[in-house]
């Protein structure tokens, strides 16, 4: 993707930092040490901070496809994985604090990791009880009743920053499984890349979603409309998924994902219809109805149960990945809805008027 | 557990997802009654056993939505 515009000092630095040749400047390297610090230290929310969630971003598109005219060499450049890990134990710790909050009480979740042998039914059954109550203001039902053109338009925007690379930051975690667990999800990921049909892979459907709206489908072409917390959602899961140690999380991550999937996928397709759109644009929506009911019973019991039945002291940290996905995701609809409700663009730059 | 896992190699399995669908994985064909094949996108499905699906055969969730409850599956140990 192109080089996204800074945000403030620390994702300015890093970015300029990355134009030039890896290792070749120690100094400002030891100096974006300090300054990251610095900023980690005094922000209010690092999960909606701009400039840091930025700056985390690219770190980590470094892994992914990378940043144009951003030399490949600098992946794995011991400098800025320091930096990576200064801003990440801020972000995990924000995280575990908006988790715990979400989660509310412990409930039986403790009591089958107390006993040490959780069974990949229960804990199936306690994901699924997560997601039921999902509660807080729903971008769905708004998009399915209200939502003008435009703001649909927002919507996919939101969506774009992941959805264009779909699946990705869970198949990190495959060469960490073994087992019931890696077989459950190379089976799901199978038909999140379209079952080996390029065409039908998510990212792709979801591109030709965002064509039929006259939008840019290239990936990451719009990471510098959307707010921090909207890349904070997608820094997560590459937080989650490139950290063996929070293999937990990322299995608690997909199972919540697929569990709150279908039926708003249905209530998005009709949104889509509603102003007229057919099958083209709806299809991704469309097959997420169908494929995230066979994914939720796959990953809630064969993946994450599979995983605490084989690692049970993992429990905790599926269900920390499973209530952080529903805390963060909660934050970034109560902003789209109220800037929509109030009449506003949810993008930090609106969108120009259609021509 | 004593609950099966999934068998390498079994030509088709069938899993009865407590409170949700039927998850069938493997080799086989949906048809009508009269032969012809129903449209099917991937390997594993899940087969609405709820009734409430808007997009039978398959399974949409909606047995989350009127708190479907199937009970559990007695087992082949516990009949013998
Ligand atoms: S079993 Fe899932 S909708 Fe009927
Ligand atoms: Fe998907
Ligand atoms: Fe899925």
């Amino acid at each position: 993707m192109k080089k996204p515009e800074p945000r403030g000092p620390v994702s300015a630095e890093l970015i300029d930092l990355l134009t030039r040749r890896p290792g070749a400047d120690g100094a400002a390297q030891t100096e974006l040490l300090g300054l990251v610090t610095e900023t980690a230290r005094l922000t209010d929310d690092i999960l909606t901070d701009d400039d840091l969630q930025l700056a985390l971003f690219c770190l980590y598109e470094l892994h992914y496809g990378g940043l144009e005219g951003v030399d490949d060499l600098w992946e794995w450049e011991p400098g800025l994985i320091a930096v990576r890990r200064l801003l990440e134990e801020p972000f995990e710790q924000a995280l575990r604090s908006a988790a715990l909050v979400a989660a509310g009480p412990p409930a039986d979740g403790n009591n089958a990791a107390a006993e040490g042998k959780p069974d990949s039914d229960a804990v199936a059954e306690m994901l699924f009880a997560l997601a039921a109550q999902d509660g807080g203001p729903s971008l769905s039902r708004y998009v399915a009743k209200k939502a003008t053109i435009e703001q649909l338009s927002e919507f996919l925007i939101h969506k774009s920053v992941y959805q264009l690379k779909e699946a990705d930051p869970h198949t990190w975690v495959i060469p960490r499984l073994t087992g019931r667990p890696k077989a459950a999800l190379v089976e799901i990921q199978a038909d999140e890349y379209g079952g080996g049909r390029q065409h039908r892979m998510h990212s792709a459907l979801f591109a030709r979603t965002m064509d039929g709206l006259g939008l840019d489908s290239s990936y990451g072409s719009y990471v510098d409309a959307v707010p921090a917390v909207a890349l904070a959602s997608v820094n997560m899961m590459s937080l989650f998924g490139l950290n063996r140690r929070l293999r937990g999380a990322i299995t608690g991550h997909l199972a919540i994902y697929e569990m709150t999937s279908s039926r708003p996928n249905h209530l998005y397709g009709g949104g889509f219809r509603r102003h007229g759109f057919g099958a083209e644009v709806t299809e991704y929506f469309d097959e997420h109805v169908e494929a995230d009911a066979v994914h939720e019973q796959i990953a809630g019991r064969d993946l994450a149960g599979g995983l605490a039945e084989a690692e049970p002291e993992l429990l905790e940290d599926i269900l920390f990945g499973a209530t952080a996905a529903l805390a963060i995701d909660a934050r970034l609809t109560a902003h789209i809805v109220e800037a929509w409700q109030d009449g506003r663009s949810s993008l930090r730059t609106p969108l120009p008027a259609p021509a | 557990m004593d609950h099966e896992t999934k068998q390498p190699g079994d030509p088709s399995s069938v899993v009865l997802c407590p409170d949700g669908p039927i998850l069938i994985r493997g080799d086989f064909e949906i048809v009508t009654p009269s032969g012809d094949p129903v449209p099917r996108h991937r390997n594993t499905v899940a087969l609405c056993r709820c009734g409430a699906s808007a997009i039978k055969p398959y399974c949409d969730g909606s047995h989350k939505l009127i708190k479907f409850r199937t009970g559990v599956p007695s087992t082949v140990d516990e009949d013998s």
